[in-house]
């Protein structure tokens, strides 16, 4: 599965993709030049105390100063002054975030264990794959179907958490042409560390033409959408096709091969299990396998489950 | 006569002579039925220490798991449970109890003067209920496990299939042994101080562990009564926290950080407590703004009940809520930088010797600072919406944990190992394990921070090959570390068979278990009850 990599900006931070990064940035830089400052301060007094002041005799008389009001309303009042200057920044940063210009695109976003679900304003439904315009704001209305998720941007500097049960926001406007990460950032389960997904930042008339075409599957041969799929949907995430166990049976040979179920019978593997399984995927599952799979219905088409069938024949 | 001696200066090792608090009474059940407050002190020092090991073990184990994306050495669900079990059971049997229980019940009385604590029998309780309540936490590890992190989320937490029931069990009946520990620290100091001890004549750890004991007598029954819920959500379905039951999943946030984070406070005060001890002792040199530092743990307890949603920045809390909670995390670093300045401020004019303690000591200046610092990058709220979950927040958390607890911790054993043991530790071998500590700690957690800027998420036990060689770097300085910890239990177990015979006052200390008590002490502390007529820090009387 090809995975996106976050693409590194600088020593600390990754590249910035969006036109947040820049502030969230600036706020780090100065609580980062503020830190080093004092941890010079502090670190240093230390050490040349500690060779300045190092004991050289036994029982030698030693300093009785034991306070100074002066000294602890000056170290008390100049760093509270200066934390809250730390505050404001962030805070004004923070309220860019907060709110979304009128004109965003709306995007619905659906966090399940382990796969994101986006859904655009013309029914199109992609599955960890977010397709968005370059320059415009999108803004995000986020759910979880079961547990808290969080989504996480690192190159747009975004993240927040999916809860189930109520709806969530964010925004962002890309400023560059290219795929970013999205990783799940609430610990989620077993998937937790491989439910990836990628931001598709495309200029504005590629993304309409994407959109149109129902989120970049085009007119493929039945074998090629499904190859697609196997990594779009997630289903690689779980089953791998090489005979490794991940979270699922591995696909590898799996037409014609008999599986043994959880309950004691068994099946013989044919297209119509296959359309089950996914469908309705606690229904036969096999042994020794937890029935953490989700559904995909609504999520699949009767069309794309008809590639995935033809794409996981052509490889075993 | 204030002089330093360490196991270098005595020779020879005969076993301490004449009878003591350890010998007095001999047999496992004189020991298990003790109410004698430095035997009850020795046996949390021993779980503690038991506790930190299996702790530790977990995160060896994780971090090797991480020295290569993908499966290394155990599949997800067993990595899961390895950072689930190294949190909780670091966090709730090692290193709440930690001081309050190991070095605070041995200390607090003769500190102060006193024969015991206000309640002995209460105490031995607390111990019992330690035990009782590690029992069920570790039984988890044979019932079925723990994969929820130690901050159980709900509806994860409320679902999950492994033994969640026994470990919040577990961790309930914990809180309760921390409760009435802050009571009896509480009453010890307000009624048995010795003739002419006023609270400012008090040593700074006893203020410190005044504070904390506020913290866990106010805090814990919030964190009892949410797992209480948490586990009526699991068996009964009550719906509080998950919403298929109408509840609300970041309710389960608010309560659960409402303790979780003055938590923290209980688990840094001790520790600052110590270092002001071992600052003023190893440097020779009255503490510099004693009351400063006293109201300043009192204000980092009250204070530190007004941030928890600073854990819940981008949980979906409205946008006031969180930017009050930030405005009030920055409000409760003030005192804490208040009390680095006077410490640093304490070695100026100083005779300061490299002595364990004060190497360790140095170590926590350094690296509690530097959490401390990495503390106001997530308070800031926009920052924090990067940072938030990333190994950022993981290195900061080790670094005023560990880097500042434990260091602490590490230093107070140092420190008052001859007076609890009667024995001297090797000096030498304890420099190299500082050192070993020391350079281990900030290669495991330095690395940390570098990955949690650039992106990399927390509990996560697969990641994106860029960050293979930081986590490799990370995983490298974790076994410098478990070197350092084999190199301090050789030395101190071999102290204890053949350690030179400690002085009644190896380090020239002025409070009361250096001028008064044996060491070690005899089981009534003192022979004749102390007078005090003066601070613990009078360093200067004596000094030629």
């Amino acid at each position: 599965m090809r995975l996106t990599p976050i693409d590194i900006g600088s020593f600390w931070l990754p590249r910035q993709t969006s036109t947040i990064a820049p502030e969230v940035d600036y706020g780090f830089n100065v609580v980062y030049w503020v830190s080093v400052g004092f941890f010079v301060l502090v670190v240093g007094a230390m050490t040349l105390f500690a060779v300045r002041y190092r004991r050289r005799r036994e029982g030698e008389k030693t300093s009785t100063v034991d306070h100074s009001t002066v000294l602890e309303v000056v170290w008390t009042t100049i760093p509270a002054l200066m934390l809250l200057g730390l505050f404001a920044v962030g805070l004004k940063g923070y309220a860019s975030a907060a709110v979304a210009p009128a004109e965003a695109l709306e995007v619905q976003v659906t966090a399940s264990k382990w796969l994101w679900t986006f859904t655009y304003p013309n029914g199109t439904m992609t599955v960890n794959e977010l397709g968005v315009p370059k320059d415009r704001p999108v803004r995000l209305v986020m759910s979880s179907k079961d547990i808290v998720h969080s989504f996480f941007v690192p190159e747009f500097r975004i993240k927040q958490d999916l809860v189930p049960g109520a709806y969530t926001t964010t925004w962002f406007e890309a400023t560059e042409s290219k795929d970013v990460a999205i990783l799940c950032a609430e610990y989620c389960g077993t998937g937790h560390s491989d439910m990836l997904g990628r931001v598709i930042v495309m200029d504005e008339p590629v993304f309409k033409d994407w959109l149109d075409k129902g989120g970049g599957m085009g007119d493929l041969p039945p074998a090629e959408l499904g190859k697609k799929l196997f990594t779009q949907r997630s289903c690689a995430t779980c089953h791998s096709l090489d005979g490794s166990r991940i979270q699922g049976p591995s696909l590898k040979g799996l037409f014609g091969r008999t599986e043994d179920l959880e309950g004691g019978a068994s099946v013989k593997v044919d297209e119509n299990y296959f359309r089950e399984s996914v469908l309705n995927p606690g229904a036969k599952v096999v042994r020794g396998y937890q029935a953490a799979m989700p559904t995909f219905q609504g999520l699949l088409k009767d069309k794309e489950i008809d590639a995935l069938i033809a794409y996981l024949k052509s490889v075993n | 006569m204030s002089v330093s001696v360490t196991a270098d200066d005595l020779e020879g090792n005969p076993a301490p002579r004449g009878t003591n608090y350890l010998n007095a009474e001999r047999g496992l059940v004189s020991w298990l039925t003790t109410v004698d407050h430095k035997r009850i002190g020795l046996m949390y020092l021993g779980s503690v220490l038991v506790a930190f090991a299996l702790g530790g073990f977990f995160a060896l184990a994780l971090r090797l798991e991480l020295l290569s994306p993908k499966h290394t050495i155990m599949s997800a669900g067993a990595y899961n449970q390895s950072f689930t079990l190294h949190g909780a059971v670091m966090t709730f049997l090692f290193i709440i109890p930690s001081i309050p229980g190991a070095l605070g019940n041995f200390l607090v009385p003769i500190l102060l003067g006193a024969k015991d604590v206000a309640f002995p029998r209460l105490n031995l309780l607390s111990l019992y209920l330690y035990w009782i309540g590690a029992i069920f936490t570790l039984s988890s590890i044979v019932t079925g496990g723990l994969d929820t992190g130690w901050t159980f989320y709900v509806p994860y937490a409320s679902t999950t299939n492994t033994s969640v029931l026994s470990v919040t069990f577990g961790v309930f009946v914990l809180g309760f042994s921390s409760v009435l520990t802050g009571l009896n620290f509480i009453v010890t100091m307000h009624k048995l101080r010795a003739p002419g001890m006023t609270w400012y004549r008090m040593p700074l750890i006893l203020w410190s562990l005044y504070a904390t004991s506020i913290v866990q007598i106010l805090a814990t029954p919030v964190l009892a009564i949410t797992l209480l819920l948490l586990m009526a959500e699991r068996v009964f379905h009550i719906g509080i926290f998950d919403p298929v039951y109408g509840g609300d999943p970041v309710l389960y946030q608010h309560f659960f950080w409402f303790y979780s984070h003055p938590a923290v406070y209980i688990m840094i005060l001790p520790g600052m407590g110590i270092i002001s001890e071992l600052i003023a002792v190893h440097a020779q040199r009255k503490i510099f703004g004693y009351k400063a530092i006293a109201f300043s743990s009192v204000a980092i307890a009250l204070v530190g009940f007004l941030v928890w949603g600073h854990h819940m920045f981008v949980s979906g809390q409205s946008e006031l809520a969180a930017t009050i909670f930030s405005f009030l995390t920055f409000i409760v670093s003030v005192p804490s930088g208040v009390k680095v300045f006077n410490w640093i401020s304490t070695l100026y004019g100083g005779s300061i010797k490299f002595t364990a303690p004060m190497l360790f000591a140095m170590c926590f200046l350094f690296l509690f600072t530097i959490g401390g610092l990495t503390g106001l990058f997530l308070g800031m709220l926009s920052v924090d919406m990067h940072l938030h979950d990333t190994y950022f927040v993981v290195a900061h958390f080790h670094y005023v944990m560990m880097g500042g607890t434990v260091t602490a911790f590490l230093g107070g054993l140092h420190h008052w190992w001859p007076k609890m043991t009667g024995r001297m530790y090797s000096e030498r071998l304890a420099s190299v394990a500082a050192a070993l500590y020391f350079i281990g700690f900030n290669v495991t957690f330095f690395s940390q921070f570098i990955m949690g800027t650039r992106g990399m998420p927390r509990r996560y036990y697969n990641y994106l090959d860029q960050f293979q060689p930081l986590h490799a770097f990370s995983t490298f300085g974790s076994w410098l570390l478990g070197a350092g910890f084999l190199l301090m239990l050789y030395y101190l177990l071999k102290s204890l068979k053949s350690g030179a015979v400690a002085p009644q006052n190896p380090w020239g200390g002025r409070s009361l278990e250096w001028t008064e008590a044996a060491s070690p002490p005899v089981t009534e502390n003192f022979t004749h009850r102390p007078v005090v007529t003066e601070g613990p820090y009078e360093f200067s009387r004596g000094q030629s």
